[in-house]
C-alpha cells in the first residue's frame, strides 16, 4: 500500500531575474512531507530557505515545478498554509485579540457563528496562554509574547501545514527555548503538519521527526534528509546528555560546518 | 495550644485599630489631591504664561510703534475701540454682506468642509491608487508634480469660467488646492506598506476591498493624516484670497469690503479671527490623527 504523501514539494527551481542577470537560487528540491511530521530546513544565511518556505506559502512562485498538499497543486498563498513570521508580523493597530480573530473572521466566516468565533478566537489565546493580554496592543507585549500571538493567529486559521519562518530567530535565548517547549507541547497535542526554517542546529534536532540539510547558494539543493530518531515528548535536559541526540546534533554540524562551509564571499 | 497565641494577637491588634489608626489614614489622603492639582496647576502655568508674556509685549510694541499721531495703522487700543461691536456682537444680520464676523467665518468654512471634504476623499482615492500600482504613478506622479506647482488663486478665473458661479468656483479652488498633498503623502504612506502586512494579507486572503480598509488604511493612516493636516492648512489659506475676489459672503470678501471702506480696525480683527481658526483646525485634525493612528504610531 502506498499512502499518498500529504504535503509534496516537486521538482522546484527558483530563478530571480533583474534586468539580464538570473541568478538561480534553488535547485531541483523534492520533499515529502507526512501528515503530522515536524520537518525543519537548515542552512546558511542566503541559502535560499526561506524563499522555498515563500513557495510553500505561496508568497512566491518557482520557476519550474510546484507544491502539492493533498495532492492538490497550490500556488497562492491561504490560510491552510497559515505562516508565522520571524518578526511576528502582528498588526500594530490591532489588539492581540483583533490580530487573531483578522484571520478567523475570514475562514470561518460561514461555518461558525460570530459567538463561536469569539470562543475559537479565545481557545487559541489560551493555547499559546496569551489570553490575559487579548486586549493589548502588539507595542505594549514582549518579543516572546509578540511571536506567541502570530502562533495563535497562524493556529486559529486551522492551517494543514503550519509554516514556521525562523520563529524564534529575533528573540533571546532563554524566551527561545521556553518557546520551543510551547511549540514542543502544541504540536504533540495538535499534531499539526509543521515545516519549519532555521538555522539553529539544536533548535533543529530539539523539535524536529526529520531535517533537510541545504547545500549552500547559488543553486541550493537538499543535501542531506536526517532522521530524529528521539522518542516524543522530548524533555531539553535529558536530552543533553542522549546518545542518538549527540549523534544527530554532530551530523547537522558536519554538514553545515565541514562539507558545505559558508562561504563569506557568496 | 494555638487559643492563648490567638488571645494575644487579638490584644494587640485592638489598640492599634482604634484612635490613633484614623489619623494615620487621614493625613496622606488629602496630601496627594492637593499636590495633584498644584501640579496641574504649575503645568498649565508653564505652558499659558510665556505665550502671554509675549503676546503682551508685542502689544505693547504695537501700542507704542502706532499710537503717534499721523501713522498709519491703528494701535490695538483703538482697534479695540472701533470693533467693538464686531466683537461683542458676533451674530447681527442686516441683509446683504452686512452680517456679523460668526456669519462671515461660518460661510467661509462651510466653503472649506465642502472642498476639503471632496479632497480628501478624492486625494485618499487618488493617493491609493497611485502608491499601489505602479502604472498608475508613472503616468499619474508627473502630472500631479506639474499641477501641484500652480497657485491656488491661478485656478479661480479658469473655475469661473466653467462653472459660472462664485460658490462652487470657491469649493473647486479649495479642492484643488488641499488635493495634491493628500495625494502625495498617501500614496507614500501605501508604498511605505511593510511587505509582511501584505503578506499576512496574502495568507488570510483578504480581497481588495478588506485589504484596503483592514491594512492599507491603518497603516498608512499617520502619511494619510500628514496630508490632511498640510491640506486643511493650504485650502483656509486659499478660501480668503479666492473669497476676496468671489465677492458674497465670507471672512476673505468682508477683508476686502474693510479695506475698501478703510476700515483697518475691521482687517485687524478679521486677520486674527483667521488665524486663530486656522489654528483650530489644523489642531483639529491632528486630535483626530492623534486618536485614528494610536496603534500605528505606538509602533
Amino acid at each position: 500500500m502506498t499512502t499518498q504523501p500529504y504535503l509534496k514539494l516537486d521538482h522546484i527551481d527558483k530563478t530571480f531575474t533583474r534586468g539580464n542577470a538570473t541568478t538561480e537560487v534553488l535547485k531541483d528540491i523534492n520533499l515529502t512531507i507526512e501528515k503530522g511530521q515536524y520537518v525543519s530546513i537548515i542552512g546558511h544565511s542566503g541559502c535560499g530557505k526561506s524563499t522555498l518556505l515563500n513557495i510553500v506559502a505561496g508568497l512566491t512562485n518557482a520557476t519550474q515545478g510546484g507544491v502539492l498538499l493533498e495532492n492538490r497543486e497550490v500556488n497562492s498563498p491561504g490560510p491552510d498554509r497559515a505562516v508565522v513570521f520571524q518578526n511576528h508580523s502582528l498588526l500594530p493597530w490591532l489588539t492581540v485579540y483583533e490580530n487573531v480573530k483578522l484571520g478567523v473572521d475570514k475562514v470561518f466566516s460561514s461555518t461558525k457563528t460570530r459567538a463561536e468565533r469569539d470562543a475559537w478566537v479565545m481557545h487559541n489565546l489560551n493555547l499559546v496562554q496569551m489570553a490575559h493580554a487579548k486586549d493589548k496592543r502588539p507595542a505594549e507585549i514582549s518579543g516572546g509574547m509578540k511571536q506567541r500571538v502570530g502562533i495563535a493567529r497562524a493556529l486559529a486559521m486551522e492551517p494543514k501545514v503550519l509554516l514556521l519562518d525562523e520563529p524564534f530567530g529575533a528573540l533571546d535565548a532563554l524566551t527561545r527555548a521556553h518557546l520551543q517547549d510551547s511549540v514542543m507541547a502544541l504540536h504533540q497535542k495538535l499534531g499539526n503538519t509543521i515545516l519549519m526554517i532555521t538555522h539553529d542546529v539544536d533548535e533543529a534536532v530539539l523539535l524536529s521527526d526529520r531535517i533537510v540539510m541545504m547545500t549552500n547558494g547559488p543553486s541550493a539543493r537538499i543535501g542531506e534528509v536526517l532522521e530524529v530518531p528521539l522518542p516524543r515528548p522530548r524533555k531539553r535536559l535529558e536530552l543533553a546528555t542522549n546518545a542518538s541526540y549527540l549523534k544527530c546534533r554532530q551530523r547537522v554540524l558536519e554538514f553545515l560546518y565541514e562539507r558545505h562551509r559558508f562561504v563569506e564571499a557568496a | 495550644m494555638s487559643m492563648p497565641a490567638m488571645k494575644s494577637e487579638a490584644a494587640v491588634a485592638a489598640p492599634a485599630a482604634s484612635a490613633p489608626a484614623e489619623i494615620v489614614t487621614m493625613t496622606p489622603k488629602r496630601a496627594p489631591v492637593a499636590e495633584k492639582y498644584l501640579k496641574m496647576a504649575k503645568d498649565a502655568a508653564v505652558r499659558v504664561i510665556p505665550p502671554l508674556i509675549v503676546l503682551a509685549l508685542l502689544l505693547l510694541f504695537w501700542e507704542l510703534v502706532c499710537r503717534r499721531a499721523g501713522s498709519a495703522l491703528p494701535p490695538p487700543s483703538r482697534v479695540f475701540k472701533e470693533t467693538k461691536e464686531l466683537i461683542f456682537d458676533p451674530f447681527f444680520d442686516r441683509g446683504g454682506i452686512d452680517k456679523g464676523l460668526f456669519w462671515h467665518l461660518s460661510a467661509s468654512l462651510q466653503r472649506v468642509a465642502f472642498g476639503f471634504s471632496l479632497a480628501a476623499v478624492a486625494g485618499v482615492a487618488l493617493g491609493t491608487l497611485v502608491g499601489q500600482s505602479v502604472w498608475a504613478m508613472r503616468g499619474l506622479d508627473p502630472l500631479f508634480q506639474v499641477l501641484r506647482t500652480i497657485p491656488p488663486l491661478a485656478w479661480l478665473p479658469l473655475s469661473l469660467a466653467a462653472f459660472r458661479d462664485g460658490q462652487p468656483s470657491a469649493i473647486f479652488v479649495i479642492f484643488i488646492t488641499s488635493v495634491w498633498p493628500i495625494i502625495i503623502n498617501t500614496a507614500v504612506g501605501i508604498r511605505n506598506i511593510p511587505q509582511d502586512y501584505r503578506n499576512v494579507a496574502a495568507v488570510v486572503q483578504l480581497n481588495p476591498l478588506e485589504f484596503f480598509g483592514k491594512i492599507m488604511v491603518p497603516a498608512a493612516a499617520p502619511y494619510i493624516f500628514t496630508g490632511l493636516r498640510i491640506g486643511i492648512g493650504l485650502s483656509w489659506l486659499a478660501i480668503v484670497a479666492a473669497e476676496m475676489l468671489i465677492g458674497g459672503v465670507g471672512i476673505g470678501f468682508f477683508i476686502w469690503d474693510a479695506w475698501n471702506s478703510s476700515h483697518i480696525s475691521e482687517i485687524i480683527l478679521a486677520l486674527f479671527y483667521v488665524g486663530i481658526i486656522g489654528f483650530l483646525l489644523d489642531r483639529m485634525i491632528a486630535i483626530v490623527g492623534k486618536f485614528v493612528t494610536r496603534g500605528t504610531a505606538a509602533n
